[in-house]
């Protein structure tokens, strides 16, 4: 299913105060493509995936999933939030962390449960299920969010700067991750970062936006070989190119627009 | 190494052991003056302390383990006094809570109510006995409403806060799962406001034995109030310190289970180091 941003606009306050964060934005994110979306800080790129996401609405425009409007969080789509520990609860264990996930989507309690299983396994957190997110690191537990996006096989996974909290080395495990299981659940997955490196290494399509106020500058096509490896295609003088071309766009995005 | 570490869990003992100390040297001390003094200056109002642990084992202890160990009087007077506790507590634990999630569910809701509670909840509960005896006489719940009454605001003003301060990304991360409105509630807001719901279950586990002692003491036929007034007014002086070491007794227990319980709800909140929010 394509997700489609059809002229969007987001204004915060009202009159003298108000501040547009999203002008005229739109974009068509097709099914089981990787895209990722970066730009500066103040860009408007978290606002835009809210808004995807049905949980902030936007001040014109609208989104639809498929031939749906999405005029609140939808079925079929999940969100990876940056911050893990304030979107896991942490008075939960992990596995109920995850059935709460599927509580909408009303899934038998036997095919519940091989689900919950096969989506720690996809993880890498197979017998963890009876941990709380606490007794994990914060790797571990940004896993158990991810797991818990993908236990209800959503078509569509937002992802808000999911790895800005972890080491590198960590962060460079949960790119992988990421990949492999997106081929695994055939998932459109929607990745804003800050890190251009990453939004290149990651994606099909890299969406770059600028601040002041909040737009799309450029939406190029990453034509990388998959399957990505973080050695050989960081080595790869393409994605050096890709990556000097998105590093000009997000520095300098007037000079480079058109 | 192997003495060093043995060395390093020495120290760790004598540590620990100083730090026994320090929490019962300064009650033995007290005790210790007491007795002292009682024996050299003799006076009814004040008998040695060991009398009246003396008169504590004979009166309210037995050798029975079927019941606890504790004498008839006990079960009888405390066994009393603890159920209008009980009754009073849970009463005010089920309408606090309610309303108080209630309240802090809707702010149209907090904005009517919050004056109204606010002012009950300043008033001294025991103002409250007056209006609880004219409503209900001298009977069993008389003493059950006094003690909801004087222990519902305080819980229902910290839920209430509670429930209005829950992090906002918990919420948000909550909506994104599309859970219904009850799931909502119950799985997420509520255990994520119960650090401060326990908290408002100490203030008012503490307001509650206070208010089941008072209404006692004023107008009741049985209980530990009862049974103090008595002992006094009767001039058995030994008597009524020995019912004041069952109500403190009672009172430190029922802080440690409730400790327990605390400990064991809040884990979470502990361990994940979110103390802070």
């Amino acid at each position: 299913m394509d997700l489609y941003v059809e002229g969007v606009n987001k204004t915060y306050g009202h009159g003298a105060t108000a501040k547009q964060v999203l002008t005229d934005t739109s974009l068509v994110i097709n099914s089981k493509q990787f895209v990722s979306i970066v730009g500066p800080s103040g860009c408007g790129k978290s606002t835009l995936l809210m808004i995807m996401a049905g949980l902030l609405s936007p001040t014109d425009g609208h989104i639809r999933l498929g031939d749906r409007a999405v005029d609140g969080p939808p079925l079929g789509l999940s969100v990876v939030f940056q911050d893990y520990s304030r979107s896991l609860f942490p008075w939960l264990t992990v596995e109920r962390n995850l059935a709460m996930a599927a509580t909408a989507y009303k899934i038998p309690k036997a095919e519940l449960k091989n689900r919950v299983e096969h989506a720690l396994h996809s993880v890498g957190l197979e017998g963890s299920g009876s941990m709380y997110p606490w007794q994990m690191s914060g790797g571990m537990q940004q896993r158990v969010a991810i797991a818990r996006a993908l236990v209800v096989e959503p078509t569509v996974m937002l992802m808000d700067e999911p790895f800005a909290a972890v080491d590198a080395q960590t962060r460079a495990d949960l790119e992988d991750l990421v990949l492999r299981v997106r081929a695994e659940y055939q998932v459109t997955v929607v990745f804003v970062t800050h890190d251009i490196d990453e939004a290149v290494y990651m994606a099909d399509q890299v969406v770059v936006m600028a601040a002041g106020p909040g737009r799309i500058v450029a939406n190029l096509p990453v034509d990388l070989p998959r399957p990505r490896d973080q050695v050989e295609t960081k080595l790869d003088p393409r994605f050096s190119e890709l990556r000097s071309q998105v590093f000009q766009l997000v520095m300098r995005p007037t000079e480079n627009r058109g | 190494m192997n003495t060093s570490v043995g060395q390093s869990r020495l120290g760790f003992k004598v540590h620990r052991m100083s730090r026994r100390l320090s929490t019962v040297w300064l009650l033995v001390l007290v005790f210790a003056v007491w007795e002292i003094y009682a024996r050299l200056d003799p006076s009814i109002h004040f008998p040695p302390i060991s009398r009246i642990f003396d008169n504590f084992r004979t009166v309210w202890l037995s050798s029975d383990p079927r019941q606890l160990f504790v004498s008839d009087l006990f079960v009888e007077q405390a066994g009393k006094s603890l159920s209008r506790f009980a009754r009073g507590w849970a009463l005010a634990i089920v309408i606090g809570v309610g309303f108080g999630v209630l309240l802090g569910a809707s702010s149209t809701l907090a904005r009517m109510y919050n004056p109204i509670v606010r002012f009950f909840a300043s008033i001294p509960s025991t103002l409250l006995l007056p209006i609880a005896v004219q409503l209900f006489g001298i009977a069993d719940n008389m003493n059950v409403f006094l003690i909801c009454l004087g222990s519902v605001g305080v819980i229902m003003i910290n839920t209430c806060d509670g429930v209005a301060g829950v992090d906002r990304m918990w919420i948000r991360s909550a909506r994104s799962l599309q859970l219904g409105r009850l799931t909502l509630y119950r799985k997420v807001i509520i255990p994520a406001a119960m650090p401060q719901i326990m908290a408002g279950l100490r203030v008012s586990l503490g307001i509650s034995l206070i208010l089941m002692v008072i209404a006692e003491l004023y107008a009741t036929t049985v209980g530990l109030g009862h049974q103090i007034v008595i002992a006094q007014t009767s001039f058995r002086y030994l008597d009524m310190w020995s019912a004041f070491v069952v109500v403190g007794v009672i009172g430190v227990s029922l802080n440690a289970l409730f400790s327990v319980i605390e400990r064991r709800v809040l884990r979470w909140q502990r361990r994940a180091g979110l103390d802070a929010l």
